[in-house]
């Protein structure tokens, strides 16, 4: 095996065992991100001489008998994550050239541990898609299938970590930005509950529901990451201390009586065969391994989808103001007024889809319009919220398919952006109700990577990567490895 | 919810972005679309239900108003993003005529 093939778990051993160094690990990434980066448009920046040095103080420090949760292992962030003096993009033309004035926090507690920053990943500009075809930096491919997305927006992240250009990735999640690529991608990607990791220094979207989280290739990697970025920031006032434990043998423990609610409201007519396939294969499995199923409703289900697209947006509008030409960023600085340099640097710097959002949320905001869209969304995610609490009180956790499909081709429905806010159909609800969901691989169709969505109690993350680690253990999906 | 033309416009002046002729025309189309899908939204019965702006329960989460010393680097890093700097300030465009 490659040294850049590893899990964090493996390669954390061969580290202590002194079998490998971090300049070895981390020269292996960059080689393969070299060699296969071209083809996936995967990384949009490789720190190479800053990931170097950081590996060779890993190795100093090991061999001072230094320890770190992730000392010397290396890692991809996504763009739209502040990294200190590294390009941050959000793959937009209007922070092309923007370099970060401070880190993240889960940045900064990842290089406590000692991890070591490779570079920065492609994402949808500002977040907002979920193909990746909506950077300005041209869309990541699949390592699948070079001819399709990768899902988004942190499809930068998942292809980067299916195609083995790092040990593990950051993304983030607002309605699926994590999960969905994972999906497409067939490894393991985890959105945290709201509020256990911290979002100060990721660049805002929808305040609401934005989550950090790992796209890892196992289930046990993505519980190593979550034990180190959560935790309670004074710099972000949303942040709970959750009861999430750190991986341990609890993650070991066997199925018995786990009980999964399974909605029908996730398995609908419009689903591939194939995706409806793995997926039930996956419910078989787990009974096998102890878990019981329950068939449950969620009416409102349906609504989750209109709801996200006038919240989100909504929050765009608002939160995207502050990209105005004044203080950072693209500037049409030698406009005639004020005025000017705002519309000028704003309808040059952002996209198509940033600027259909804007306005959606500029509209579904202004006045006379606020009660019908705004409020009666707010309302509705109540419904949506409480209805899957209520299921979870009796429920370990709920078992759904992340996509309706398989990755798509690219372009093929980049001009009907209503068609791509329906990808998000399974994911946005558990990012409305603040729940934890992750991602993980179990199947293929037409080869091309199947993922079933486990979505647990709020701060249940431990059950998730229970039900996840036995999985894995249990069959080969996550293990699967494109040809590139 | 069909959007015409001047309101497409009227948006975009409130969202400060300049549309070029072409993606106004494309963003009329597109916007009425999607806001008739989410326009299905006003048949949920809400009779009596709370909105949701937040789902973590806290409330009324403070610190105390001071200043902090901030890192001269950091500092310094943030201003040199800005397009125009003047006496360590960043320098805008007059208002007033």
């Amino acid at each position: 095996m490659k040294l850049n093939e590893l899990t964090i778990k493996k390669a954390l051993d061969m580290l202590a065992k002194k079998e490998i160094t971090s300049v070895e690990l981390t020269e292996a990434c960059l080689a393969r991100i070299k060699a296969v980066n071209k083809k996936l448009n995967a990384c949009l920046t490789v720190c190479e001489l800053e990931a170097m040095a950081e590996a060779n103080q890993a190795d100093v420090q090991m061999a001072k008998g230094k320890k770190g949760a992730l000392l010397g292992i290396p890692y991809l962030a996504k763009d739209n994550i502040m990294t200190w003096g590294i390009r941050t993009t959000a793959s937009s033309k209007i922070l092309e050239n923007y370099i970060a004035p401070f880190d993240a926090t889960i940045i900064k507690k990842l290089k406590k541990e000692g991890a070591v920053l490779l570079g920065k990943t492609n994402l949808d500009e500002f977040a907002h898609g979920a193909s990746t075809e909506n950077s300005a930096f041209g869309p990541t491919h699949n390592p699948w299938d070079l001819k399709r997305v990768p899902g988004g927006s942190s499809g930068g992240s998942a292809a980067a970590v299916a195609a083995d250009m790092c040990i593990f990735a950051l993304g983030t999640d607002t309605g699926g930005s994590i999960r969905q690529p994972a999906s497409f991608c067939g490894i393991t990607g985890l959105k945290p509950s709201y509020g256990l990791a911290s979002r100060f220094g990721l660049i805002a979207m929808t305040s609401s529901t934005d989550v950090p989280g790992p796209l890892t290739k196992t289930v046990e990697d993505a519980a190593i990451i979550l034990s180190i970025i959560k935790g309670v920031d004074k710099s972000d006032s949303t942040t709970v201390a959750g009861k999430a434990k750190d991986t341990g043998q609890k993650i070991k423990k066997d199925l018995l009586g786990v009980k999964i609610g399974f909605p029908k409201e996730y398995f609908i007519k419009g689903i591939a065969a194939g995706v409806d396939t793995a997926v039930k294969e996956a419910i078989a499995k787990l009974e096998e391994l102890g878990a019981e199923f329950k068939e449950i409703s969620l009416p409102h289900t349906k609504y989750g989808v209109p709801v996200y697209y006038i919240i989100t947006p909504s929050e765009i509008s608002s939160n995207l103001a502050k990209f105005d030409g004044i203080k950072y960023g693209f500037s049409k600085k030698d406009s005639q007024n004020l005025l000017a340099v705002y519309l000028k640097s704003r309808g040059y710097g952002f996209g198509p889809e940033t600027k259909r959002r804007i306005m959606i949320g500029t509209y579904a905001l202004s006045a006379g319009y606020y009660d019908a869209y705004y409020l009666q969304a707010q309302k509705v995610r109540t419904k949506i919220k409480e209805e899957m609490d209520y299921e979870l009180e009796k429920l370990d956790c709920l078992l759904t398919p992340t996509s309706p499909h398989t990755a798509f081709k690219i372009g093929e429905q980049q001009d009907d952006p209503l068609k791509m806010y329906l990808e998000d159909i399974f994911v946005s609800n558990p990012s409305l109700a603040g729940l934890p969901a992750i991602s993980i691989p179990c199947g293929f169709s037409d080869n091309m990577p199947v993922g079933m969505q486990l979505i647990g109690k709020r701060f249940g993350e431990e059950t998730l990567f229970r039900i996840g680690y036995n999985y894995q253990t249990a069959t080969n999906w996550h293990k699967k490895k494109p040809l590139l | 919810m069909k959007l015409k033309k001047q309101d497409i416009e009227h948006i975009a002046k409130l969202a400060r972005l300049e549309l070029s002729p072409k993606e106004l025309k494309k963003y009329g189309g597109q916007l009425s679309a999607i806001l008739g899908y989410i326009g299905q939204l006003q048949e949920a019965d809400t009779t009596g239900v709370e909105p949701t702006a937040q789902i973590t329960g806290l409330e009324n989460v403070f610190r105390e108003d001071e200043t902090k010393e901030w890192d001269e680097q950091e500092r310094e890093d943030a201003l040199a993003q800005a397009p125009e700097i003047e006496d360590g300030q960043i320098k805008v465009k007059r208002i007033l005529d």
